[in-house]
C-alpha cells in the first residue's frame, strides 16, 4: 500500500468538505441537475436505474485489509450489504442514498480512500497488472509509477474538464496483463540497453462505440520525462479534442482524424516547451514514493514445499484449482492466489459485506494484510507461502471463491447490465449465469482450455466484449433485448507474440435464450478444428478466420434464411 | 453596474464586452470606453487601435488561442477567455499558456458560463478575474479559492510541483 503523507490526506479531506457543500447547495436548489451532475460524477456518484450508484476508487486495484473492512462496513451501513468489483478495479455500491454520500466519503477518507474522478470527463482510476511487484517476468514494479500518475492526475487544474473520460493503464512486466493497447494512454515499462527505465507510450486505444488499438507514439520515453510528456499529449487533446459530439470526443478520434503522425508532431511541438521543466521527475521523488509503499517482509524459503507437493499429489480438486488459480511468484516459496468471484449463480464481481470481512481476515493471515482487485473482477492474494496454499484453498472454498476457472470460459467479465445500469440496452448478468450453467462440467471446461468470454450490456463496453475471445454485446431492437456475438478479440500480450485484437461480429444477433446454444456451437466448432490441446480457441479463430464459425452457428444460406425468418416472427 | 470577482474581492466592472452580431458579424469599434474586443476585430484593426481613447481588452473564444496575438500581449490591459459551457475545459489551457508561456501579466478574466464550483481550477490556471454567470452568489463564491490547500501539479500559481516543494522542505 502507498501510505498517504499529511498533504495527501489533507487533499482527500478537503474534497469531502467540498462535496458536502456541493450536495448541500444541490439539495437547497442552488445547483441545477446538470451542474450538480458534473460535480457528483467526479465524486463517483451516478443516478442509476433504480437508485444512485457510487463508484469508489481503488487506485490501481491495491487494497489493505483495513480498507476492505471499511468497505464492508459502508456496504452494510449505507447500502444493501454487498458491493460489485468493476473492470476498472473499483468497487461499486448500487443503493446508497444521495444525501448520505458525503458521509460515505468521510468514512472512506479515514482509511485513505475516496471516490475522486471515478466518473466524469476527467482522469479515471489508473489500472495496472494485478501481479505487479510479484510476477517473475517483472521489468519494474508498476505500482510506484501508477502512484506517480495518480498524484499528477488528481485535481489537475488544467485537465479536469477534458472532452471526455480518460483512462490510463500501466504495465510493468513482459506480459501485458493491463490491456495497455486498449486505453486512452497505455504505458508499457521497458529498459534500454543501458538498463535505464522508460516507457513505450501508446495513445488512442479504447473500447466503447469505436474500438481501437492504440498507436505507439513513442517507443522509449525515459522515465524522467513521463509527466511533461503526458502534459503535452493532454494539452493537445484538451485544446483540440472534439467537444461537439460525445461519441467522437475520446482521444482516439482526435488521433484518427489528425492521423497518428500529425498528432505525434503536435505533441512533440508542445513538448519542446515543457520538456526539462519543473515537472521533470527526479530520482529522489521516485525513491520517496517507493519508500511510502508497505512491503511484505518475506521469509527465506526453499523454492518448493514438501507439504504442498504432498497435497497436490493426494487432493485432485486442490490440484485442479492450483493449476488454474495459483500464479508463480518471483520470491522462492511464495505464490499469488486468485480468489474467483465468478461462481455460477452469483453476478460476476459481486461480494457481500460478510465475505469482505472474511476475505480481510484471510488476507491478514495469509498475505501480509493486502490484496488486489483484478480488471477481470477477481481478488488476488499476492504473497502467499506455498506451504499455506492448501489451508487457504479450504478457507476460500467455503466462501465460494475457489472456482478453478481462471482463464476459462466461465471466468466471465460482465458489466452490471440492465439489471442495474441506466445506460444498458440489455441485461448481462442472466446471460453470464446461463452460460456458466451450461458449462458447469469442470472436466469439459478444462478440456476447452483458455478462453476469455466478456459480456457488455451496451456499446459503452464496460464488460470489454471487444477483447473477449468470445464477446457478447446486448443490443436493443425495437425495445427488445438481443445479443450480438463476436469472436477473435484478445486483450493483449498475455502470451509473448500475441498482440491485442478486436473481435469480429459473426452475424445477426440472438434472443437471450439462444445465447448458450450459440456459445456451445462455437466451442464445438473450435474443438473440431483445433490441432491439439495447446491450440486455444483464440488461436484457431486467428488461424482459420471467422467464416467457419459463422457457418457452424448459422448453417448454410438456407438455414440462415430460416433463422432470420424465425427471428422476424418472434419479433 | 455589473460586478465581478477580481483578486478575491467583489468589485464593479467598468469594461464593455463588445459582442458580435447575431449572425456572427464583427461589431464596429466604439467611440470611447474601456472595451473588450473579439480576436477577429483586433486582428483586422490592430493598426488602428493605438489611436483609441479607452483601454483595450482582448476576447478569446475557447476555440482560439494566444498564438495569433503572442506579439501583441503588452497592448492589452485585459484578456477575457470565454467558457461557452462550464464543462468546456479549453480555456484552462489557454489561460496557462498566456501566463506561463507568453508571460502575460495583465488581468485575465473568465467570462461566459462561469460558475462557483469551477473558480478554484480557473484561478490555478491563471485567471484572476471572474465574471460569474448572473445567477451566481458572488459572496458565497469568494470562499471557494480556499477549497484546497495544495495541489500536486504545477500551475500558474504554483510553478513548482508538490514533489519538488516536498523535497526542498526535506519531507520524506
Amino acid at each position: 500500500m502507498y501510505l498517504y503523507d499529511e498533504i495527501d490526506q489533507k487533499l482527500v479531506d478537503e474534497r469531502v468538505v467540498q462535496f458536502r457543500d456541493q450536495t448541500r447547495r444541490f439539495l437547497a436548489g442552488k445547483l441545477s441537475d446538470d451542474e450538480f451532475r458534473a460535480l457528483r460524477l467526479r465524486n463517483g456518484l451516478y443516478i442509476q436505474r433504480y437508485a444512485p450508484m457510487l463508484r469508489i476508487a481503488i487506485p490501481y486495484g491495491l487494497l489493505s485489509t483495513k480498507q476492505l473492512r471499511k468497505l464492508a462496513h459502508i456496504a452494510r451501513t449505507y447500502d444493501r450489504g454487498y458491493g460489485h468489483f468493476s473492470t476498472r478495479q473499483n468497487l461499486q455500491l448500487n443503493w446508497p442514498k444521495l444525501e448520505e454520500v458525503p458521509d460515505i466519503l468521510a468514512e472512506l477518507a479515514t482509511v485513505q480512500m475516496h471516490a475522486i474522478q471515478t466518473s466524469g470527463n476527467s482522469f479515471r482510476n489508473i489500472t495496472t497488472d494485478h501481479f505487479a511487484g510479484v510476477a517473475q517476468d517483472e521489468i519494474v514494479d508498476s505500482f510506484a509509477w501508477c502512484e506517480v500518475i495518480r498524484q499528477w492526475s488528481t485535481f489537475h487544474p488544467e485537465f479536469s474538464y477534458l472532452p471526455r473520460k480518460f483512462k490510463f493503464a500501466v504495465n510493468g512486466a513482459k506480459s501485458d496483463r493491463a490491456a495497455v493497447e486498449v486505453h486512452d494512454i497505455g504505458l508499457h515499462a521497458v529498459k534500454d540497453a543501458s538498463g535505464e527505465v522508460g516507457f513505450r507510450v501508446l495513445v488512442g486505444g479504447g473500447l466503447g462505440r469505436t474500438p481501437m488499438i492504440g498507436f505507439v507514439i513513442r517507443e522509449f520515453l525515459p522515465w524522467r520525462h513521463l509527466l511533461t510528456y503526458l502534459e503535452a499529449i493532454l494539452r493537445v487533446y484538451n485544446r483540440y479534442g472534439r467537444r461537439d459530439n460525445i461519441h467522437k470526443a475520446r482521444i482516439k478520434i482526435l488521433v484518427k482524424e489528425r492521423g497518428p503522425e500529425k498528432f505525434r508532431k503536435e505533441v512533440d511541438a508542445e513538448w519542446t516547451h515543457l520538456k526539462d521543466g519543473p515537472s521533470t521527475l527526479v530520482a529522489e521523488e521516485l525513491a520517496r514514493i517507493e519508500s511510502r509503499f508497505t512491503r511484505p517482509s518475506y521469509a527465506s524459503l526453499p523454492a518448493t514445499d514438501a507439504r504442498l507437493e504432498a497435497a497436490l499429489a493426494s487432493d485432485r480438486a486442490f490440484a485442479s484449482w492450483h493449476a488454474r488459480n495459483v500464479f508463480p511468484h518471483k520470491r522462492p516459496g511464495y505464490a499469488a492466489v486468485t480468489l474467483s468471484l465468478k461462481k455460477t449463480g452469483v453476478p460476476p464481481g459481486d461480494v457481500t459485506a460478510e465475505q469482505m470481512d472474511r476475505v480481510a481476515d484471510l488476507a491478514d493471515l495469509y498475505s501480509f494484510g493486502e490484496l488486489r482487485v483484478s480488471h477481470e473482477q477477481n481478488l488476488i492474494f499476492a504473497d502467499v507461502q506455498q506451504s499455506d496454499l492448501h489451508a487457504l484453498w479450504r478457507e476460500i472454498k467455503a466462501l465460494g471463491f475457489a472456482t478453478p476457472n481462471l482463464g476459462l470460459l466461465t471466468n466471465i467479465i460482465c458489466c452490471p447490465g440492465g439489471d442495474f445500469c441506466s445506460l444498458a440496452n440489455a441485461k448481462s448478468i442472466p446471460v453470464a449465469e446461463a452460460i456458466q450453467q451450461r458449462f458447469d462440467d469442470l472436466d469439459y471446461l478444462h478440456d476447452i482450455g483458455e478462453l476469455d468470454l466478456n459480456i457488455s450490456g451496451c456499446m459503452n463496453a464496460c464488460g470489454h466484449h471487444h477483447v473477449g475471445h468470445i464477446g457478447i454485446l446486448g443490443v436493443d431492437k425495437n425495445g427488445e433485448e438481443w445479443y450480438q456475438i463476436q469472436i477473435g478479440g484478445n486483450q493483449g500480450k498475455v502470451r509473448p507474440g500475441v498482440t491485442a485484437s478486436l473481435g469480429k461480429v459473426i452475424g445477426p444477433s440472438f434472443a437471450r435464450a439462444e445465447v448458450p446454444d450459440v456459445i456451445e456451437r462455437l466451442i464445438d466448432c473450435y474443438l473440431e478444428r483445433r490441432d491439439s490441446d495447446a491450440e486455444r480457441f483464440i488461436d484457431v479463430v486467428h488461424r482459420v478466420g471467422v467464416e467457419p464459425f459463422k457457418e457452424f452457428v448459422y448453417g448454410n444460406t438456407d438455414q440462415r434464411a430460416a433463422h432470420r425468418r424465425g427471428q422476424l416472427a418472434a419479433a | 453596474m455589473a460586478t465581478l470577482i477580481k483578486e478575491r474581492r467583489i468589485v464593479a466592472d467598468n469594461w464593455r464586452l463588445l459582442k458580435r452580431g447575431p449572425a456572427g458579424e464583427l461589431p464596429e469599434i466604439p467611440q470611447s470606453g474601456d472595451t473588450i474586443v473579439p480576436l477577429a476585430l483586433w486582428l483586422k484593426h490592430r493598426e488602428d487601435f493605438p489611436a483609441y481613447p479607452g483601454k483595450i481588452g482582448l476576447w478569446l473564444d475557447a476555440n482560439e488561442g494566444p498564438e495569433a496575438v503572442s506579439g501583441d500581449l503588452s497592448r492589452f490591459q485585459l484578456i477575457a477567455v470565454n467558457f461557452p459551457k462550464f464543462g468546456d475545459g479549453r480555456a484552462y489551457s489557454i489561460a496557462r499558456l498566456l501566463r506561463e508561456r507568453y508571460g502575460y501579466k495583465g488581468e485575465l478574466r473568465a467570462i461566459g458560463d462561469v460558475l462557483h464550483d469551477h473558480l478554484y481550477f480557473m484561478a490555478q490556471c491563471g485567471f484572476d478575474a471572474f465574471a460569474l454567470r448572473e445567477d451566481q452568489d458572488l459572496q458565497e463564491a469568494l470562499a471557494v479559492f480556499d477549497d484546497f490547500s495544495d495541489g500536486y501539479q504545477t500551475s500558474a500559481l504554483r510553478p513548482e510541483p508538490l514533489f519538488r516543494r516536498r523535497l526542498a522542505a526535506g519531507k520524506p
